[in-house]
C-alpha cells in the first residue's frame, strides 16, 4: 500500500492503494466515480475510456502509480451539465440502448474530435473502432460523432 | 394477443386506487395479472394492500405524474416505452411524466421478467387500459364538481374541459377521482387520436447514461460493502479438490477467504434445472476484499488443486456426436404434415446440406454482479438480473428464509441477451453474504464471465428437399442440439403449412457444459440454416428465390390451421417491401446482394444484405430490413432495437465462437473472442410496415434472418456456399456446389 496524488476532474484526491491498482478502480472503489465502466481488464473492449492529460487512455491498464502529476478527465467530468457537444448529440441521436458502454464512447469521440474537428465517416470509423458496443448501436455512434463534430466545428 | 381478444378478467382485478395522505392519488395496478392471460385475479379486491400491486401511477396536487415501471431494462427500451403505453391513454404531456424503476413483488405475480421480446406484447391493452381508467376517473371527478355528465366532458394533455369551457387540471380533482368507484369499461383511444405513441420518444435514462451516474449493478454500493471474487473450477468437468490461500490471505487488500457451494448444492437437490446442476455442483473459493482489484488480485493468489468428476468434453467430440445424431435414427418427431419419406423416395433430385453453429457466450459489456446483505431481519439483494422473481424465489429456498424476507432491487442492467435470465451469480452472491455477514458485491471478471456462462450452444441442422418434376414435393429438417431442442412452436414456423410433405425432427445431447437462452434461442441459427438453404434450394429449382418464398406463402394461405402463428399475408408484405426498398437485383457492379426472410417472437422480417469483396474478404456494407411487428410504440427505440439486432447477428454469424478442449472454454477475453466493431459494421437501413394490429417485440426478431442474408450474398460474389459459422473462420473449408 501506497498514497498517491491524483488530479481528477480538476480536483485533487490522496489514495491509499496497491501501486499496481489500475486507475479504473481508484475511480470507481476509492473516490466513488463509477461513470468509467469495467469491461474487460485488458484494455480491449474501451468501456474504462478516460482523458489523461486530454489523450484518451484506457484506465484498467494505467496503474495509479503511474498516473500522479497527470491531468484525468472522467466523464462525470468532461461537462459541467451533461453539455458537452458529443454529449448534447449522444442525446440528441438517442444513441443508448444498454448504455453500459456509453461513457466509454463519449470520452473515446470527445478525445478524438479535440484533435479533429472536422473528420471524414473513415476518420470516426476508425476512431471508435476500440469500443465495443455490445447492443450494436454503432450506426447511431457513428451519426452522434458527426452530429457533435458540426456542434464543435 | 391480438385487438379484439378480451381480457378474462376485470379490470376490478389489477387496478385499485386510494388519495395520498401527502396529497394527490395513487393509482396501483398488478401488471402481471394484467398481462397474463392465464392467471386468476386475486382475492377480493378490497382486501389488498399496496404492497400486492407492483405497479403504480401517482398523481400529485399539481398534476405530475409519476409512472413506476416494473419490468428489468436490459437496454431493449422497456423503461421508456411501457411508460408511454400508460400515459398515452392517461392523456397527459409526456415531459410532465417522470418514469421510476418499480421494485420486485415477489409474493402473488408473475412475469416481472425482460425475455422473448414479450414485454410490449403482452402489456399493450392491459396498460392502456390503467391509463384510460385512470383517466376516466378523473373525469368523473370533475363531471361531479360541475354537476354535468361525465359524457359532456373533455379530457386532453391533463385538463379537462367542460361545454363552457371551463377547465380543471387532473391536480385538481384527484382527491376526489382517488374515492370513486373504478369504472368497468372504459374506451381506449383510436389509433388516430395517439398523440405519445408512435412519437420518437428518447430513453428516460439518457442524461444519467451520458454523465456516467450510477445506474447499473456494478456502480452500486452502501456504506461497509466489501466485495467478492469467486474462483470457480477451470473446466466443465471439474470440481474443487483443495486449495491453498496463505499467499492471498497475506495480501494487504484481503479481508478473508471463504468457501461455498453447500447451499447452492441443497438447493439442486430439489432443482434439476441442467444450468443450475453443472454449475453448483463443485465448491468455490471466493476471495473477500476491500475493493475490486483487491478481490481479483487475491483470487489469482489462491493455489486451487482440481479434480474431474465427469467428462471433459472438446469441440471436435461434440461436431462428431452431433453429426452422429443427424446421421442417426433417433429423434424426436415435433411436426409432421403428410408423407417425407413417400416424396424423398419418389424425388427425382434432392439437395441435402448439414450446418453447423458453435458455443457462444452472452458476453454483456457488464459483467455478472449482485450486492447482498443477510441480516436477521432481511436479505437485501440488489443488481441486475432479468428474473428478479425466480431469483428471490430461490435465494429463500437457498438460504431457508421467508419469501417476504427477500428485498430485491432491480438496477439497469449492462446488457442481458439471455444470460441474465439465469440467477446464478444473485445465489452466489446470497450465499457468500450469508457466510461473512457483511454486505458484499460479487464481481465477475471478463474472464470468470466469458468461462463460466451459461452459453448458446452448438446445434447442428440437416436439411433435405425432395424434388419432383421441377417442383419442390417434400421438406424434411433434422436439428442435433447440446442440451436442449427447439422448445414451442418453432417447428411450425415458416416454412411449416407451406408444403404438403413436411418434417421436424430433432435429438440431442447431455452436456455438462452449462447452455441457456441467447439472443432469439435456436431461431439465431436456425433461420440461417433454413434461409441458407432455400437460397440455394431455388436455383436448383431455377425459379427465382423471392417468388419462391411468395408462392411458398400462398400455400399457407389455402391451408389456415391454429398452430400457425405467422401470418403469410404479414410475411408477403415485409418481402415485397425489402424488395423495393433494397433496390433488390439492381445493384451497382462489384456489390452482391442476398435475401432473408423469417418470422419468430411474433414478429415477422425480410432483409437483404449487400456486401462487397476486398481482398478476399466480405464486407458487409448494408442491410435493408423490412418489418411487421404492428403498432411502433417508440420509433426511435424501435430502431435501436432493429438496428442493433441486425449488427449483433451478423457480428455473430460471422466472428463469433467458443471452442472447447478438455472442458476449457478456449477464449477467455475480448483479445480471443471477436465482438463486431464498428469498422466491421453496416448501413442498416429499416423501414416499418405500417398498420394498426397489435404491437410485438423487437428485442430479437430482427436477428436471426441476417445471417442468411449474409452468407447468400458471399455466395453471389464468390460461389462458395457457407454452412458453417463463424462464416469468416470457415470460408475456405466449403465446397462450391456444382
Amino acid at each position: 500500500m501506497a498514497t498517491f496524488n491524483l488530479k481528477i476532474n480538476n480536483k485533487k484526491h490522496t489514495v491509499e492503494a496497491d501501486e499496481d491498482t489500475p486507475l479504473l478502480w481508484v475511480l470507481r472503489d476509492h473516490i466513488d466515480l463509477v461513470g468509467t465502466k469495467f469491461g474487460c481488464g485488458i484494455g480491449q473492449c474501451g468501456a474504462c475510456t478516460v482523458h489523461v492529460d486530454g489523450n484518451a487512455m484506457r484506465s484498467c491498464l494505467l496503474p495509479v502509480s503511474q498516473a500522479e502529476d497527470m491531468s484525468i478527465t472522467t466523464i462525470e467530468g468532461l461537462s459541467k451539465d451533461g453539455n458537452h457537444p458529443v454529449q448534447q448529440a449522444w442525446k440528441e441521436i438517442d444513441v443508448p440502448q444498454c448504455g453500459y458502454c456509453q461513457s466509454g464512447q463519449i470520452m473515446t469521440a470527445s478525445a478524438f474530435l479535440n484533435q479533429n474537428s472536422n473528420p471524414s465517416n473513415s476518420e470516426i470509423r476508425d476512431a471508435m473502432h476500440g469500443n465495443i458496443c455490445r447492443c450494436a448501436s454503432y450506426n447511431s455512434i457513428e451519426k452522434a460523432v458527426k452530429v457533435a463534430a458540426d456542434k464543435i466545428s | 394477443m391480438n385487438l379484439s381478444e378480451k381480457q378474462t378478467f376485470s379490470r376490478r382485478s389489477f387496478l385499485k386506487t386510494s388519495a395520498l395522505a401527502s396529497g394527490g392519488m395513487l393509482i396501483s395496478f398488478n401488471l402481471f395479472t394484467a398481462c397474463k392471460s392465464d392467471v386468476k385475479p386475486p382475492i377480493d379486491i378490497s382486501q389488498l394492500n399496496f404492497n400486492d400491486f407492483n405497479a403504480f401511477i401517482k398523481i400529485s396536487d399539481e398534476g405530475k405524474v409519476t409512472i413506476f415501471s416494473p419490468n428489468p431494462e436490459i437496454g431493449q427500451g422497456v423503461k421508456t416505452s411501457m411508460p408511454m403505453l400508460i400515459a398515452e391513454e392517461l392523456d397527459v404531456p409526456w415531459e410532465d411524466v417522470h418514469i421510476e424503476q418499480g421494485v420486485l413483488d415477489t409474493e402473488n405475480y408473475t412475469r416481472q421478467l425482460a425475455g422473448g421480446s414479450q414485454s410490449i406484447r403482452l402489456g399493450w391493452e392491459p396498460l392502456r387500459q390503467t391509463g384510460a381508467t385512470a383517466k376516466q376517473m378523473l373525469v368523473n371527478a370533475a363531471a361531479a364538481k360541475w354537476g354535468i355528465s361525465p359524457s359532456e366532458c373533455k379530457a386532453s394533455q391533463g385538463v379537462i374541459t367542460n361545454p363552457k369551457g371551463e377547465t380543471l387540471g387532473y391536480g385538481d380533482v384527484v382527491k376526489e377521482a382517488a374515492l370513486l368507484e373504478v369504472p368497468e369499461d372504459v374506451k381506449l383511444k383510436d389509433s388516430k387520436d395517439f398523440t405519445i405513441i408512435g412519437k420518437n420518444t428518447s430513453n428516460v435514462d439518457l442524461d444519467k447514461i451520458v454523465t456516467g451516474k450510477p445506474l447499473f449493478g456494478l456502480d452500486y454500493k452502501e456504506e461497509g460493502m466489501v466485495y467478492a471474487s469467486v474462483l470457480r473450477p477451470p473446466a466443465f468437468g471439474q470440481a474443487l479438490e483443495s486449495f491453498d490461500d496463505t499467499a492471498a490471505r497475506a495480501l494487504p487488500g484481503v479481508i478473508d477467504v471463504v468457501v461455498i457451494g453447500e447451499k447452492a448444492r441443497a438447493h439442486l437437490e430439489s432443482e434439476k434445472k441442467n444450468w443450475t446442476a453443472q454449475l453448483s455442483k463443485s465448491d468455490k473459493v471466493v476471495v473477500i476484499a476491500k475493493t475490486t482489484w483487491d478481490a481479483i488480485k487475491g483470487k489469482k493468489a489462491i493455489k486451487a488443486v482440481w479434480k474431474n468428476d465427469s467428462e471433459l468434453e472438446s469441440t471436435e467430440s461434440h461436431d462428431k456426436v452431433l453429426l452422429d445424431l443427424l446421421n442417426g435414427e433417433k429423434f424426436d418427431t415435433r411436426r409432421k404434415d403428410g408423407n417425407v419419406k413417400k416424396a424423398f423416395a419418389n424425388a427425382d433430385k434432392i439437395l441435402e446440406r448439414v450446418y453447423e453453429s458453435p458455443f457462444l457466450p452472452h458476453n454483456c459489456m457488464e459483467p455478472m454482479n449482485f450486492f447482498a446483505n443477510v441480516t436477521p431481519e432481511k436479505v437485501h439483494l440488489v443488481g441486475p438480473v432479468q428474473t428478479p422473481e425466480d431469483a428471490a424465489k430461490v435465494v429463500s429456498d437457498l438460504l431457508d428464509r421467508k419469501l417476504e424476507d427477500i428485498h430485491l432491487e432491480m438496477t439497469r442492467m449492462g446488457g442481458g441477451f439471455g444470460r441474465r435470465l439465469y440467477g446464478d451469480f444473485v445465489y452466489e452472491a446470497a450465499e457468500i453474504a450469508a457466510k461473512i455477514n457483511k454486505p458484499v458485491k460479487m464481481v465477475s471478471t471478463r474472464e470468470d464471465d466469458m468461462t463460466t456462462g451459461i452459453y448458446r450452444p452448438a446445434i447442428k441442422y440437416k436439411i433435405a428437399a425432395s424434388i419432383k418434376d421441377g417442383k419442390l414435393t417434400g421438406y424434411h429438417l433434422k436439428e442435433a442440439a447440446v442440451n436442449i431442442n427447439m422448445y414451442g412452436l418453432i417447428p411450425n414456423f415458416f416454412p411449416a403449412a407451406a408444403l404438403e410433405n413436411y418434417q421436424v425432427d430433432t435429438a440431442n445431447y447431455q452436456s455438462n457444459i452449462t447452455t441457456g437462452a441467447w439472443r432469439a434461442p435456436y431461431t439465431n441459427f436456425l433461420a440461417s440454416a433454413e434461409q441458407s438453404f432455400f437460397d440455394e434450394l431455388a436455383e436448383i429449382l431455377e425459379v427465382d428465390r423471392v417468388q419462391l418464398h411468395l408462392d411458398l406463402l400462398e400455400n399457407v394461405k389455402k391451408n389456415p390451421e391454429p398452430n400457425i402463428e405467422y401470418s403469410p399475408e404479414r410475411l408477403q408484405g415485409v418481402i415485397k417491401m425489402v424488395v423495393d426498398k433494397s433496390n433488390w437485383g439492381k445493384t451497382e457492379a462489384g456489390v452482391y446482394q442476398g435475401f432473408s426472410v423469417y418470422y419468430c417472437h411474433n414478429t415477422h422480417v425480410a432483409e437483404v444484405a449487400d456486401i462487397i469483396m476486398e481482398n478476399g474478404n466480405p464486407i458487409v456494407k448494408k442491410v435493408t430490413c423490412a418489418i411487421d411487428c404492428g403498432v411502433v410504440v417508440n420509433p426511435l427505440g424501435a430502431l435501436n432495437q432493429v438496428k442493433g439486432g441486425i449488427i449483433d447477428g451478423i457480428g455473430h454469424s460471422m466472428y463469433a465462437e467458443l471452442t472447447f478442449k478438455d472442458g476449457v472454454p478456449q477464449s477467455n477475453n475480448f483479445n480471443s473472442y471477436q465482438l463486431i466493431r464498428m469498422g466491421q459494421t453496416p448501413e442498416v437501413d429499416v423501414h416499418f410496415v405500417k398498420n394498426d394490429i397489435a404491437p410485438t417485440g423487437l428485442g430479437e426478431p430482427t436477428l436471426p434472418p441476417v445471417g442468411a442474408a449474409v452468407a447468400n450474398a458471399i455466395y453471389k460474389a464468390t460461389g462458395k456456399r457457407l454452412t458453417k459459422q463463424p462464416y469468416i473462420s470457415n470460408m475456405d473449408l466449403e465446397k462450391v456446389v456444382g
